[in-house]
This record gives structure tokens, C-alpha cells and sequence, in this order.
């Protein structure tokens, strides 16, 4: 093969005592990204499946694919553009963000394996591409940025890297912006595109459906739209349909856990019931599933596999209390209309407590056991 | 004055710093420093309070049994507190405003208790004294560059002055948005534990192995 030579050519260059050897690391990432390395870890068990990090991390972005596909189309419909323009306007005003997402944090993520002389881990494949999929369209590209760079540094590499973080790099990029830039990342003003181009209309502005549920008690959109996803919103957040196919994909491979999903699902629905039957809202429970980041963020961020509870009973009181906390925060605390962000972050911070307790819970029922055996 | 004395001012600036190498103080650290100004009388304040402080019981050093001697230092650091407390009232009236409970807390600053204990009891009057000066100016420096960086890019402005341009923002056609989460207190601790970053890559003998 052609392209293993050019890059067994170039090995010694960077290899020690090359001439390029302090960028061991960056073509070291490359190489691993281009072909399955051929070395085994040098003791412990060497084999469980054909699998690496880079293609686990893989099928997750093509998990998101429809969901970006369908983000770029209902950027441009909301922007009152029809068929293959609005797709294409969507794909231009998507396609700078994501690559300020990748550069910033990539080159973040080399800077620290040089000086750290580690290797380039391929965490960022995912959440590069998650950032912008969780911002509203409008926003600045040098907030993506500063946004993508805050959780670099003190989220991933303050902990030590891909699989050390506490909590999940792309909300914690999100939550920066949204706190820090508060008037331009929530409020009426900030879910439509304001370029002018390809004919698109100047500056519409409108509330999102979360909105409209908590200031009129409902919205002008039919339920059907919003499982489909045509409603304004964050980019890759609206289409609830997409989300799903993505789900679909997760679950197909084994990469994410069913556990966590579907045990969001379960407590956000569970919670929407118990606030109707408080009286807190009108319209149907099953609004708040199909509205928002709710189902974005059950498949694709409280999955994480780094961030969310290890053992399989942790994992299901986690899923659970991130459906409650996110139904909760929108429906009881007026000021954030949308909730899965804060509560996924919560989760995270609490996951390994929760892990720790039912570890220990099995000692216990275990030593019980021998107890009575005897 | 001769090079040891110069040690006892110039120790706290950055190898003996209290705020990012003893981790003291971090509190009104935090409280404080949205904006220069309270920052700048806060660090004064803490500084005239533990030089003070020291000056006074090394001078009693000898006189107080060990068992009370708490005590007796918590009643000498409460007068300077309210001394200062009562000169910020009369002469800077809206800086002490700002600073509210904060003034009164320095009695429980771990920087004031902590130098008495462990310099002023075992030193003579005059060491104790440089001591407390020079630890005061080093949490006062922490205090100003923390303060400088928050209010800044929180408000874009240094002492109440706008820095940055009004025509910048978004709300003026422009691109730019002050960061809101530099006022609030989690990112004052942030920008701390930059600073102890930063200094400890620079000084080799701060780091562990």
C-alpha cells in the first residue's frame, strides 16, 4: 500500500534521534489514525475484541450523522429557505463552527502531548463535533472557541487527558458559553440566523418550543413537527427522529449503554407525569421528551462512557436521576427553561459516589451470604 | 537594611506566597476581587492588620502563657480590624461599602492568625513586623492580578474606566461580549489555580516528585 510507505519512509524522522523527534507524538497520532498500530500492551490481557478507542470513538460520530444532516436542513428552513438551499445554508454556517471546534481543541490537545510527552488520544474526534452540534447557530465562532478551549484545558488536560475528565468536555463547552455570554446564548433573539444570504430573511427571531411551554403553557408547533425536528433550537438538537436512528446505531455496535438511555427516558417521563398531576402544566408529559436537548442529550452525552457511572445498577440510578433533575430544573426553576445541561453536569459530579455505594452494597450482600451459608 | 530583613519582605512575594503556595486567604480571595479597587484596599488592609498584629505580640511574646495565647491574639487582631474597619468607613465610605462583612472577616484571614502563630511568637518585634508587611503585599498582589484579569474582561473596565470600547459590543453592531462568568466566584478560583500553575512551572523546587 502506497500510503504505508510514505509512512514508513517518514518514520525515522520522527523516531528517536531523528531529526524531527520532539513531534514524535503528533505523527504517532496521525499514524494511529491512518492504520491500527501493530504493537500489544506488554503485560495484563491483550485481547477482547478487534475494537480501539478510534473506532469506538468512529461510530459515534457516525451515530451523529443524521443528526448533523438534519441540523443543516432545518437551519435553513428556519430561516425561511426551501429543500437543497436551506440544507446548504445550514451546511455553510455549521461547517466554520465545526472547524473552529476541531483546530482549537486539537491543537490544544497536541500542544499538551509535546510537552507532556504522551500520545495524542482520540477523545477529541466526538466532542469536537458534539460542541457545535449543542450551540445555538448564532453563536460567535471566537465564543465556540473560547468555549472549546476552557474545556480543553480545565475540563480534559488538567485531569490528565482523554479519560480522566470528571465531566463531559462538550457540556462543560456549552455551560462556559451559556454562563458566560448569557445574552447571547438564551433569550429570544439567538436561535435564528441573522446572514443575509442565498435569499435567506433578515434577522427572525422567535422562542423555542421549551420556551413557549414555560411562558404560554404551549406551543405553535405540533407534536409531530417536534419529534421531527422541525422547530428552532440548537443545532443538532431538534430532531428528535434523527436522534433516535443515532441511538439505533449506538446500541446496534454496543458502544453506548441501553441502561443509561433508557433509564433517562423513564425518570424525565416519570417526573413530566408527577409535575402534570401537580398541576404545573397542561399539555401532554410526552412534550417534554421530544422538545429541546432531552433526547440529544440521553443518547449522546449522558452515555459517555468516561463521564457517566461504571457498574450496570449505577448506571441506571444515574439515567434516572438525569431524566428527574432535567424535568425538574425546567419546570421549577424559571430562570433556565432548559435543564439537561445542568443536569447531566450534576450527574457526572456525583457518578462515581454513586458507583462507590452500590460496589459497596454488593460486598455487603455478598459477605451476608457466606454468613448464612455457615 | 540588611539582606535577611529584605528576606522577610521579599520571601512572601513568590517562593513563600501565602495565597498560591500556602493556599491561605483564599476566601475574601474570592469574595473580593470583581473589581481593582476593593481589591487593592482589601490587600492594604490585610496588611496593615498582620503587620500590626505581628509587631503588637512579638512585643508580648514573652509576657502571654502559652495556654491563652490564642485568645490573646484574637483580641489584638479584632482591634486592628476595627480600626481599619472604622478608617475605611470615614474616608472611603462606597469602597467600604463594596466590601461589606469582608473587612470584619480578615480577624478570621488564616494569613493573620497564621503569621502571628508561627513568626511573630518565636521573632523579634522588628522581623515580625517585615514579615507581616510582606506577607500582606504578597496576597495583596494576588488579590490585584486576580482583580485585574476579572474586572477586565467581566466588565471591561479597570477602577470603573472603560477599557474596551463601547462600539466593540454586540449590542452596538460590534463582536464583542464582556464574560459574565468572570463575575462570578467559581472563576476567581479558576484564575488562582492558573496562577499556581504558572508559578509552579517556574519555580522547581515548589513541584513534588
Amino acid at each position: 500500500m502506497g500510503l504505508r510507505k510514505i509512512v514508513d519512509n517518514l518514520k525515522p524522522t520522527f523516531s528517536k534521534g531523528g531529526k524531527l523527534s520532539f513531534l514524535a507524538s503528533t505523527f504517532d497520532a496521525f499514524e494511529t489514525f491512518l492504520f491500527v498500530p501493530n504493537t500489544t500492551t506488554s503485560r495484563g490481557a491483550h485481547i477482547r475484541d478487534c475494537n480501539d478507542m478510534k473506532r469506538t470513538m468512529i461510530v459515534v460520530v457516525v451515530a451523529l450523522i443524521p443528526a448533523f444532516l438534519f441540523g443543516c436542513y432545518n437551519t435553513g428552513l428556519q430561516v425561511g429557505l426551501e429543500s437543497w438551499t436551506a440544507f446548504f445554508y445550514g451546511l455553510v454556517r455549521i461547517l466554520p463552527m465545526v472547524a473552529v471546534s476541531y483546530i482549537v481543541g486539537l491543537g490544544i490537545e497536541f500542544a499538551f502531548a509535546q510537552a507532556r510527552g504522551h500520545e495524542v488520544n482520540e477523545g477529541f474526534l466526538v466532542t469536537g463535533l458534539l460542541i457545535p452540534m449543542v450551540m445555538p447557530i448564532s453563536t460567535p465562532l471566537w465564543m465556540v472557541a473560547l468555549g472549546t478551549a476552557f474545556s480543553v484545558v480545565f475540563v480534559k488536560e488538567v485531569f490528565g487527558g482523554t479519560g480522566m475528565n470528571v465531566f463531559n468536555p462538550a457540556i462543560v463547552a456549552r455551560a462556559f458559553v451559556f454562563f458566560a455570554f448569557t445574552p447571547q446564548m438564551s433569550g429570544e433573539t439567538v436561535w435564528y440566523s441573522t446572514w443575509k444570504m442565498m435569499g435567506a430573511a433578515d434577522a427572525t427571531t422567535g422562542a423555542t418550543a421549551l420556551e413557549q411551554l414555560a411562558t404560554t403553557g404551549n406551543m405553535q408547533w405540533s407534536p409531530l413537527e417536534a419529534f421531527l425536528g422541525f422547530i428552532p433550537g440548537s443545532f443538532g438538537e431538534t430532531s428528535t427522529l434523527c436522534i433516535l436512528i443515532g441511538a439505533a446505531i449506538l446500541l446496534f455496535t454496543g458502544v453506548a449503554s441501553w441502561r443509561t438511555m433508557l433509564s433517562v427516558f423513564v425518570g424525565g417521563y416519570l417526573m413530566a407525569l408527577l409535575l402534570k398531576v401537580c398541576g404545573l402544566f397542561d399539555y401532554p408529559a410526552y412534550y417534554h421528551l421530544i422538545t429541546g436537548g432531552f433526547a440529544f442529550g440521553a443518547v449522546f452525552m449522558a452515555t459517555d462512557p468516561v463521564t457517566s457511572a461504571q457498574t450496570d445498577t449505577g448506571k441506571y440510578i444515574v439515567g434516572f436521576l438525569i431524566g428527574v433533575l432535567a424535568i425538574m430544573i425546567r419546570m421549577v426553576n424559571p430562570a433556565y427553561p432548559e435543564g439537561m445541561m445542568l443536569s447531566i453536569l450534576f450527574m457526572n459530579a456525583l457518578a462515581p459516589l454513586i458507583d462507590y455505594f452500590v460496589v459497596e452494597a454488593n460486598i455487603r450482600r455478598r459477605k451476608n451470604r457466606v454468613k448464612t451459608v455457615k | 537594611m540588611s539582606s535577611k530583613s529584605l528576606k522577610y519582605l521579599t520571601g512572601p512575594l513568590s517562593s513563600d506566597n501565602p495565597v498560591i503556595v500556602q493556599i491561605l486567604g483564599i476566601c475574601s480571595a474570592l469574595a473580593v476581587t470583581v473589581q481593582l479597587k476593593p481589591a487593592i484596599v482589601m490587600g492594604l488592609s490585610v496588611m496593615v492588620v498582620t503587620a500590626f498584629s505581628n509587631l503588637v505580640m512579638s512585643f508580648l511574646r514573652n509576657g502571654v502563657p502559652s495556654r491563652i495565647r490564642i485568645i490573646v491574639q484574637l483580641v489584638v487582631i479584632a482591634t486592628f480590624v476595627i480600626l481599619v474597619d472604622q478608617i475605611l468607613k470615614a474616608f472611603v465610605y462606597d469602597v467600604s461599602k463594596q466590601l461589606s462583612v469582608y473587612v470584619g472577616l480578615i480577624i478570621t484571614n488564616c494569613i493573620v492568625m497564621g503569621r502571628v502563630e508561627a513568626f511573630a511568637l518565636a521573632n523579634k518585634p522588628w522581623a515580625s513586623f517585615l514579615d507581616g508587611i510582606g506577607n500582606g503585599a504578597g496576597y495583596a498582589m494576588i488579590l490585584i492580578i486576580v482583580a485585574f484579569i476579572r474586572e477586565l474582561l467581566g466588565s471591561g473596565s479597570l477602577f470603573g474606566f472603560r477599557i474596551i470600547p463601547e462600539s466593540w459590543y454586540i449590542e452596538n453592531g460590534g463582536f464583542y461580549s464582556n464574560c459574565g462568568l468572570m463575575l462570578f466566584p467559581p472563576m476567581a478560583l479558576i484564575i488562582v489555580g492558573c496562577i499556581i500553575w504558572v508559578h509552579r512551572s517556574r519555580n522547581k523546587e515548589l513541584q513534588e516528585k
